[in-house]
């Protein structure tokens, strides 16, 4: 290997890192909030980049029957608990956020399809269908068992992500496809030719976590956020309800996960299920952070791309078992770092 | 329910399964088939999960490795289906164990989590080592033979399926109920309490692991040679969460739950086959993962216990015979009264920049109870866990008959003669009065994984069963040695944990807080108890608020205050002194 192809791999790395990087901050953000291991936003980027793919080639896109289904499930679901606890009341309120927001935004979408929008329209109509889903799904899968353990609610998330998979396969069929280029530009940077798209990823992923911070540090949404990530009980004590954090929380990580599906669209070929490695890389770099720390987990992922990378160059067979079996030394590693309280694990 | 109507039971269910190839039809005995070798990975699952209370996504992984050997072996090399079984054993357990080895220090979802790791890196192996096939697969693998008797057909096979789900069954209840079984069942709830038990929390983890892993290589050799083809599909992360599902579905905690939930999942995915079709023509493939998830998913919102939990709670109690006088387990030698038994030198620990025990130095003899009073933050819970090995020390010494400890893990102080109760009870809470006492007894036994397997500890499972019962009558909870332990209140849970330290045959016992949540006739009785203990040549160390119960108890007492130790001395002077009674009252009223 010589250093030229060394630095190529390095920045190619990087991009793909910078990717994993915007899911793996959702990630981290849904754990602390949640404790929800959110294993399917791996999926909610390939499901945006496939929703931008049908907005380009002007075919409906499949994510319309997902959130129409999920809202009304959802709706149903909300409704039937209100009702139970006997608060008829709330229900007008309830069907507004889980079924008639997520319809507007099926809505929006459909109509302003007709209308041959520029690409960064397109970008925001993808992005605008995606958000609802990851709450949607909060509200169906996860609220039931909130208190449930870390683990039970991974086992959760996992069965989750099969489903997934298989409506991806069903609303959006098994063709892969590749978005347009972002945009043409190119440089030469000491004799090493950079795509535009490389840069473009690696300051998008610079951007939206600058953005997360100042949210966290300077809204007073951000600050019950990470209230109700230290403390559920404490921030419930405080007036901050844990359930509107994590709806929050969701629609936020889905913006990271959505944002990194549009940027790996025009690069790689994404199918209905690209989103489990994507995902798990992710999540690979989230737990270089401890599940807990936003620059770790930044770090982590830029770390895994890197790896990948480089492990792809050498045998592009195994670069994904590389992958995974360098997770055992990291959660080792982690383990050991980290206290864990004896109270968790009891039955 | 009695003994012979469980008997009767188990006949009749033998009796089903022997006569079911000569009454179903050829697909049915295939769908058996299926189920049998699905229960064995489930079973050795239900055992990881639900008793170990280690969450696995990994099963299918072992499965395949166990495949994938016997299909190289017999296949590939030509080599007896019987070489490959024996290959596929040795694999995978290693596997597991090197596996187990790495990851089983891990604590809670980083375990789990590790799971997915591994699972998948292995499944990615199956589909990319063109040697094995790659993506796809090996075929023209041979039927076992029995002497000269091909296993060919769908009936054939099936007995030696079931005989081996059978087998299995049996042994896994035998282990369950003997030593190292209970130990196992621990697990499931923290370390601390098994440690505390002079039980190697991490060895028993790798042995339930790599038995798991058994299980699943059995699968794997079945699934091979009863399919004659195989591909890296049925071993990926998909089928990992099949078989948690099946484990749980069935009731985890339950060895027959991973029988239940196998032919549960298997005749469930069938029927979701045969009319998924009709409700979206073309769709079907992927509409099933999408119902099973929901069904799982539904499953966990709804009813985690489980079928088989969930049914026996129907059936009527089963009968159980208390433990019959045996003879008596050996005994440690206790050392002559009034000989140096723990002492404490200059101890020190801190939490950040909190010193919770500050130079605290004191000696405790033999045939003595010492008590440690103090007011709330004294430092009173920091000495007794770091005294059982539960926290290290950050300077000082600690040695116990003469031996130092400061360094030792609580597993050997345990092992070593101190035997605790803890100030926030620990007990398992689903198991019985006589099985909590009986872990006590882990350290005073022998039985190893195949004698308990096997029954061959009947004579040592018996002295263990009838000192549990002893110290229960000791403590007064003989009366109704079956009942489950999270049914006491909390008072005699407490006292049931004195039952288990002394089930260890202790030289000292630490008592942390033994008489809260006692009633004032329950004082009385346990004051008499420990009276008595110290008669038996036991030494006592205690923590206890109650000043009436202390200062009539004890011989010598300890105060602490603030982390560092203000005075020492009998009852009386105690009572009189002026320190003691401004750390208290807060100044001479």
């Amino acid at each position: 290997m010589t250093m030229d192809i060394a630095t190529i791999l390095g920045i190619d790395g990087i991009a793909t890192g910078a990717i994993y990087a915007l899911v793996a901050i959702g990630t981290v953000l849904i754990f602390t909030v949640t404790r929800v291991i959110f294993i399917p936003f791996g999926d909610i980027a390939a499901f945006t980049a496939l929703t931008l793919a049908a907005l380009e080639t002007k075919r409906v896109p499949g994510t319309f029957g997902l959130v129409i289904v999920l809202a009304c499930l959802a709706c149903l679901m909300e409704v039937v608990s209100l009702v139970r606890g006997g608060a008829l009341r709330e229900t007008p309120r309830a069907a507004f956020f889980y079924l008639a927001l997520p319809l507007m935004a099926v809505g929006i979408v459909w109509v302003a399809m007709r209308y041959d929008p520029p690409m960064a329209v397109r970008i925001v109509l993808a992005l605008l269908l995606i958000m609802p889903i990851s709450p949607l799904l909060d509200r169906i899968v996860f609220r039931p068992v909130a208190d449930a353990s870390v683990l039970l609610l991974l086992t959760v998330s996992v069965a989750l992500h099969f489903a997934l998979v298989g409506l991806g396969l069903l609303f959006f069929g098994p063709e892969g496809v590749r978005t347009e280029p972002l945009t043409a530009f190119s440089m030469e940077i000491a004799g090493i030719h950079v795509s535009g798209q490389t840069i473009l990823i690696v300051v998008a992923a610079m951007v939206f976590s600058g953005l997360l911070f100042l949210f966290f540090d300077f809204t007073l949404t951000g600050k019950a956020l990470r209230a109700t990530a230290i403390n559920r009980t404490g921030a419930r004590l405080m007036g901050i309800r844990p359930a509107r954090s994590g709806t929050i929380a969701y629609l936020l990580g889905s913006l990271m996960a959505g944002v990194s599906g549009i940027l790996i669209a025009p690069v790689n070929t994404i199918f209905y299920d690209s989103g489990f490695l994507i995902g798990l890389k992710a999540f690979v770099g989230a737990i270089v952070g401890g599940m807990t720390s936003y620059p770790g987990a930044a770090l982590g992922s830029l770390g895994v791309g890197i790896l990948e990378s480089f492990a792809s160059f050498q045998s592009g067979a195994f670069k994904d078992v590389i992958v995974f079996s360098l997770l055992i030394p990291i959660l080792l590693w982690r383990s050991l770092a980290s206290e864990h309280s004896e109270e968790e694990v009891e039955e | 329910m009695t003994r012979s109507q469980i008997r009767l039971m188990v006949a009749a269910a033998i009796l089903c399964l022997v006569a079911a190839p000569y009454v179903l039809n050829p697909f049915s005995i295939t769908l058996l088939n299926y189920i049998g070798i699905y229960s064995l990975a489930a079973i050795g699952l239900a055992l990881l999960t639900g008793v170990g209370g280690i969450v696995s996504f990994g099963q299918a992984a072992f499965v395949g490795v166990a495949a994938y050997t016997t299909a190289w072996t017999s296949a590939l090399s030509g080599y007896s289906p019987w070489v490959g079984l024996l290959l596929a054993i040795i694999l995978t357990c290693g596997i597991a164990a090197i596996l187990g080895f790495v990851t089983l220090r891990l604590q809670g979802h980083f375990l789990s989590l590790s799971t997915v790791a591994w699972g998948l890196a292995i499944a990615f192996l199956f589909g990319n080592i063109d040697e094995l096939g790659s993506h796809n697969g090996l075929s023209g693998i041979p039927p076992i033979s029995i002497g000269s008797l091909a296993l060919v057909e769908g009936w054939q096979i099936y007995f030696l399926i079931w005989g081996i789900v059978a087998g299995v069954l049996v042994l896994l209840y035998n282990l369950l109920d003997s030593r190292i079984g209970r130990a196992m069942r621990t697990l499931r709830g923290g370390n601390t309490l098994v440690e505390s038990l002079g039980i190697s929390a991490f060895q028993i983890k790798l042995l339930t692991f790599v038995l798991a892993a058994f299980l699943g290589a059995l699968s794997g050799w079945l699934y091979a040679h009863l399919s004659r083809f195989i591909s890296p599909g049925p071993f990926e992360a998909g089928m990992g969460i099949e078989y948690l599902m099946m484990a749980m579905v069935g009731g985890s905690g339950s060895i027959l739950g991973g029988v239940v939930g196998a032919a549960i999942v298997t005749l469930l995915k069938n029927t979701v086959q045969d009319y998924l079709p009709l409700l979206a023509k073309g769709a079907s493939g992927q509409l099933e993962i999408v119902a099973f998830s929901a069904l799982f998913i539904l499953f966990l919102q709804r009813a985690r216990q489980g079928i088989v939990p969930l049914l026996a709670r129907f059936l009527p109690e089963p009968k159980r015979s208390r433990p019959q006088p045996a003879a008596a387990l050996p005994r440690r030698e206790q050392p002559a009264a009034g000989t140096l038994l723990l002492q404490v030198k200059e101890v020190q620990r801190r939490f950040g920049g909190l010193v919770a025990v500050n130079n605290v130095s004191f000696q405790v003899r033999s045939g003595e109870i010492l008590g440690l009073i103090g007011p709330n933050g004294a430092g009173k819970s920091t000495i007794f866990n770091l005294l059982t090995g539960a926290l290290r020390v950050n300077s000082g010494e600690i040695a116990f008959a003469g031996r130092p400890i400061t360094r030792d893990g609580q597993c050997r102080i345990a092992r070593a003669g101190i035997a605790r109760t803890f100030q926030h009870v620990k007990l398992r809470p689903r198991m019985t009065l006589l099985d909590n006492v009986l872990l006590g007894t882990h350290s005073r036994t022998k039985t190893g994984l195949f004698a308990g397997a096997l029954r061959l500890n009947r004579a040592e499972e018996a002295s263990a069963r009838y000192e549990a019962l002893r110290q229960l009558e000791r403590v007064g909870l003989g009366d109704k040695p079956f009942e489950l332990a999270g049914d006491l209140p909390l008072g005699n849970q407490r006292v049931l944990e004195i039952a288990r330290a002394l089930a260890a045959d202790p030289t000292l016992l630490v008592l942390d807080e033994p008489a809260a949540g006692l009633r004032r006739q329950e004082k009385l009785k346990l004051a008499e108890l420990l009276r008595s203990l110290r008669t038996d040549r036991l030494t006592i160390l205690l923590v206890e608020h109650d000043m009436e119960f202390v200062m009539a108890l004890v011989d010598r007492i300890v105060v602490l205050d603030f982390g560092s130790k203000l005075c020492e001395g009998e009852p009386a002077a105690i009572r009189n002194d002026a320190r003691v009674q401004e750390a208290y009252l807060g100044g001479v009223a």
